[in-house]
């Protein structure tokens, strides 16, 4: 997926653009309007990030401009939490908003379900042995048989299909499946493992354990 | 005062006295059953009122009456003077306007009285109650053969064409003597210039002079007088409901009427009953049914009269005639007319 | 409070009626003086007329004064009124005829001339008018005074009858005056009434500057209004910018220090490290969620004060702050379950929305993975009830009651991000709103918490 991250602050923008290639999203940063309005003209994204304030004007006004003319999805990243602000970001023509600091899991949760509710592209597809994974609308294709995923089943498949017989750690799969306000240990990866192994059994494709150091896909 | 006011007052009463008595044509005292009794002085003779005396003690036995018939000029005498009476009823209009307007009259009001037409009442102090017109009367055997005249022209004529017939049978009023005459004679000449030339023919008749309508009306029916000028029309029309030699003539081009009026007088002492006798002769006065009674109401709807003349107005101008030089000018005037031997 | 003097219009209404009534009185003075004037000047004329007659009947006849009074000398009194009439004609000073005791009216000097005295007489006040003529008797002129007085009940009776009528329409007018003033004083208030219900039918937020048209009188009223509108709508701006402003400065450091340490999880590799990162990953968690409720809180004391109720419906306000948590939720694999009927009340979107968000919010937080919240939204009679529950532990053994007092959290939350301020926020909401909120364990098919809410319906 192509992303456009509107961000002023190069910090916050540089880890957001790393975190998004984890998952295989490419993201190109524009730090002001105006370079991403040259971004907008040359290229088509998937998605668009703005953040609210940036030094040359506000997100919003530039969304209520730019909306009538842009089919991409929009969530707008925002510093103030008051109800009233975000309600009008949504009236501006945002898909949705998500408050700073951000958990990343969240942002990607939103950011699907934004995705969703668009209709998608096929461009996120995976090809899973015999099937297609969809993780935007978390499904499971095969022939004329469909397999529905949990929230944190497609999460945990998304991030093996994008590493295709690379190892993960299970830390590594602790990080990208859980927020990080509740306690969980690496026993919980085990259980999610386990049960997508078992929806995967049809579809020709295994979860291998690799001992001591974690997990890998073998389409 | 009261001497100051009668000095000029009364110039035809020659012989003023303080509470003199007077001269009393008739007494009648009807007993109640209880000790209150009202004086009534009167000049209405006892055989016209006394029907109404006796309806009105019919409904208050217990009020007794005192009524004393009098001359016009006498009452007024007695009311100016220190006499005691609870109502004074008289004929003479402008006698009794004046009692009223120098004060010997109180005022009096009940419904009775505020339902009296207006020109009927002065101030509260003094009502009419019968509407009286003067009259002619004849002695039907002296017009068998001649046309009955039916003005003060067709009078004169007659009288003037005829002296032999009418020499000594014309009555009329002796005005020095009777209030009512004057009242009529004076009214009459300030309507009509007949009125003087009437009075010249008559004086060279030798005309008869009375002091009364009812010894006129006696005479006409005796044949003493052929004609009597200027009668009390209801004194006349009692008779000749029992008399059928007499006839009246109602003249046509004007009657003097007359209204009878009463006052209650400042020295009266049962005003209360006199009161209560005032308002029934007020609701007798103010009857639109036909009575026994000879008096005749204010508005007398079987009255002949030519709707045109209504009655003498009770008001300030009826003083004029009283004024001492106008009376002596018209009586001198009066006198050479009729006196001319 | 502001205290309150006498209303402008009851103040207008009372001065005009106050000015009615004195002209209606002043005018009833001046009628019936004008009447009584004028009715004495009547008589006087007809007074006048009437010694004048008298005195042309003057005349000598041998050697002596005579004189005949004529019938319309009086009748012409008599016609005016019903008065008593008394008369004197004297000769040198001897009473030649009438009443003798009528003196003390003066004498005129003039020929022709007529005087008028007012004096009493047989115990009355009487008008008297005087004439002097001088008549030859004899050989010499003898002055003859002609003397004609009236009492005045005419007149007195007429004057009155005028005064009363005067009086009657003295009374309507003030009547008619005072209605008039009444509607006068409304009509003139009524812009000032429209602009005042104007401005008080405006939500709280609303500083938009009044446009309308208005008497120049309240021009100077209306400008400064609007300028001060303008000026506290500034210094919302303003302050709202600031908070903005310093939301934003602060919470863009936390978004980048929380983003880099989730980042380095990703590289590094010791198990003590990585437990560190997640420690200040919490620590930056814990204090953007107190920024943001402290923020939810200050809003909701500051809209309280003042609260909006606007007509809405509380399903439609919980669908969507449904909508807008389920992508937190699905990240846990938490499902809501949302029952709704209609549900319409009066109250403030933006604090009723931040109440359900908070609640849900924390739902969400104390949830095992993988299990339900439901949301329900009932109507009895005259409430409104939503109640939300959890599957989560429950509120423990604990009082349940202080759990919505500021900063108090449960005693089984270990391990969960939160400042206790939530419960508090909603409740707040809900007590402005004449509602309350209610904490319980679910007490059937397992352990779990239930909020209940309960609102007046409009």
């Amino acid at each position: 997926m192509r992303f456009l991250l509107v961000e002023d602050n190069l910090e916050l923008a540089e880890a957001v653009v790393k975190r998004l290639g984890l998952d295989g999203h490419a993201v190109d940063h524009a730090a002001c309007l105006a370079m991403a309005e040259d971004c907008l003209a040359a290229a088509d994204y998937d998605l668009i990030l703005l953040d609210v304030m940036l030094p040359d004007g506000d997100g919003r006004e530039f969304l209520a401009r730019k909306r009538a003319a842009l089919e991409t999805p929009v969530i707008v990243l925002t510093a103030r939490s008051q109800v009233s602000d975000r309600v009008g970001a949504l009236d501006q023509g945002a898909d949705d908003y998500i408050t700073k600091p951000f958990d990343f899991t969240e942002l990607e949760a939103r950011c699907r379900a934004v995705l969703r509710r668009r209709g998608g592209s096929a461009r996120n597809e995976f090809k899973l042995g015999t099937a297609v994974f969809d993780p935007n609308s978390g499904t499971i294709v095969q022939a004329d048989q469909t397999i529905d995923l949990r929230n944190r089943e497609i999460r945990l498949l998304e991030v093996f299909a994008r590493h295709p017989g690379q190892i993960m750690s299970k830390s590594q799969l602790l990080d990208r499946l859980f927020s990080h306000d509740a306690e969980v240990t690496e026993n919980a990866i085990e259980v999610y493992v386990g049960r997508l192994r078992k929806k995967l059994d049809t579809v020709g494709v295994r979860i291998e354990t690799v001992r001591g150091l974690g997990y890998r896909i073998c389409p | 005062m009261r001497l100051a006011c009668l000095a000029f007052g009364l110039g035809l009463l020659a012989q003023i006295g303080l509470a003199q008595e007077i001269e009393v044509e008739a007494h009648r005292f009807y007993e109640g059953t209880s000790d209150s009794v009202v004086r009534v002085i009167s000049t209405a003779d006892l055989d016209v009122f006394e029907p109404f005396l006796l309806e009105f003690q019919r409904t208050r036995p217990a009020i007794g009456i005192d009524y004393t018939v009098t001359s016009s000029t006498e009452l007024h005498r007695a009311m100016t003077q220190d006499h005691t009476f609870d109502l004074a009823i008289s004929s003479a209009m402008d006698l009794q306007f004046k009692l009223a307007n120098d004060g010997f009259a109180q005022s009096y009001r009940s419904s009775a009285t505020d339902s009296l037409p207006a020109w009927a009442s002065w101030r509260n102090l003094i009502f009419a109650f019968t509407s009286e017109p003067a009259v002619v009367v004849i002695s039907r055997d002296d017009f068998v053969r001649q046309p009955k005249p039916v003005t003060r022209q067709d009078l004169i004529a007659l009288l003037r064409e005829n002296p032999a017939r009418f020499q000594g049978r014309v009555g009329t009023y002796d005005v020095r003597v009777s209030g009512l005459g004057y009242l009529f004679a004076t009214q009459e000449a300030r309507a009509s210039d007949a009125y003087w030339r009437l009075t010249e023919v008559m004086g060279r008749l030798d005309p008869q002079l009375y002091c009364c309508s009812a010894q006129m009306i006696d005479d006409v029916a005796s044949g003493k007088l052929a004609l009597a000028y200027n009668v009390l029309g209801s004194y006349a029309a009692q008779r000749i409901a029992e008399d059928d030699r007499l006839e009246i003539l109602v003249l046509e081009d004007f009657s003097n009427v007359m209204l009878r009026t009463a006052i209650i007088p400042q020295s009266a002492q049962n005003v209360e009953y006199a009161g209560a006798l005032l308002d029934d002769l007020l609701r007798a006065g103010m009857r639109d049914t036909p009575s026994a009674w000879v008096l005749p109401p204010l508005s007398d709807r079987r009255d002949p009269l030519p709707a045109a003349f209504g009655p003498i107005r009770l008001g300030p101008g009826l003083m004029v005639n009283l004024d001492q030089l106008n009376r002596r000018a018209f009586l001198d005037a009066w006198e050479s007319g009729m006196e001319q031997r | 409070m502001i205290t309150q003097t006498l209303s402008i219009g009851r103040r207008l209404t009372l001065l005009l009626g106050a000015i009615a009534a004195l002209l209606a009185f002043l005018s009833w003075g001046m009628v019936s003086s004008f009447s009584g004037q004028a009715a004495a000047r009547t008589q006087d004329n007809v007074l006048a007329a009437s010694v004048a007659t008298i005195a042309e009947t003057l005349r000598s006849e041998q050697g002596t004064v005579r004189l005949e009074l004529p019938y319309s000398a009086f009748a012409m009194l008599g016609a005016i009124s019903e008065d008593r009439v008394f008369y004197r004609v004297s000769v040198a000073g001897e009473t030649l005829t009438g009443y003798d005791d009528l003196r003390g009216g003066r004498i005129p000097e003039a020929p022709g001339e007529v005087l008028f005295d007012t004096l009493e007489y047989r115990g009355e006040t009487v008008r008297m008018a005087s004439i002097s003529r001088v008549v030859l008797a004899g050989r010499e002129g003898a002055s003859v005074t002609v003397s004609v007085a009236q009492t005045r009940n005419g007149i007195a009776a007429v004057t009155a009858g005028l005064s009363r009528t005067a009086a009657v329409l003295s009374v309507a007018f003030f009547v008619l005056a005072a209605a008039l003033s009444a509607i006068a004083a409304r009509a003139s208030l009524r812009p000032l009434n429209e602009i005042a219900q104007s401005v008080s039918r405006r939500g709280p937020s609303d500083l938009r500057p009044i446009r309308r048209p208005a008497p120049s009188e309240l021009a100077p009223l209306m400008t400064a209004l609007n300028r001060l509108m303008d000026r506290l709508g500034q210094s919302i701006r303003r302050s709202e910018d600031f908070i903005t402003e310093a939301a934003h400065r602060v919470r863009t450091p936390l978004a980048t220090v929380r983003a880099q340490a989730e980042i380095a999880l990703h590289t590094v590799t010791g198990e003590e490290e990585k437990r560190s990162l997640r420690r200040v990953i919490r620590a930056v968690d814990e204090s953007s969620r107190s920024a943001g409720q402290l923020l939810d809180h200050a809003t909701v004391a500051f809209r309280a004060e003042d609260l909006d109720r606007s007509p809405l419906d509380l399903s439609d306000l919980t669908r969507a702050v449904v909508e807008s948590l389920s992508p937190t939720a699905e990240m846990k694999d938490i499902s809501f379950a949302v029952t709704t009927a209609p549900a319409a009340i009066r109250g403030d979107a933006i604090l009723l929305q931040t109440a359900l968000r908070n609640i849900l919010d924390n739902a969400i937080k104390y949830s095992p993975p993988e299990t339900t919240v439901s949301i329900q939204v009932t109507r009895a009679k005259a409430e409104v009830q939503v109640e939300i529950c959890d599957q989560g532990t429950g509120l423990g053994a604990g009082p349940v009651a202080h759990l919505t007092e500021r900063f108090k959290r449960g005693d089984n939350v270990e391990g969960v991000v939160g400042s206790g301020l939530g419960l508090t926020i909603a409740e707040e909401v809900m007590r402005a709103h004449n509602g309350s909120l209610t904490l319980r364990n679910m007490t059937k098919g397992g352990t779990g918490t239930c909020v209940l809410l309960v609102l007046p319906s409009a």
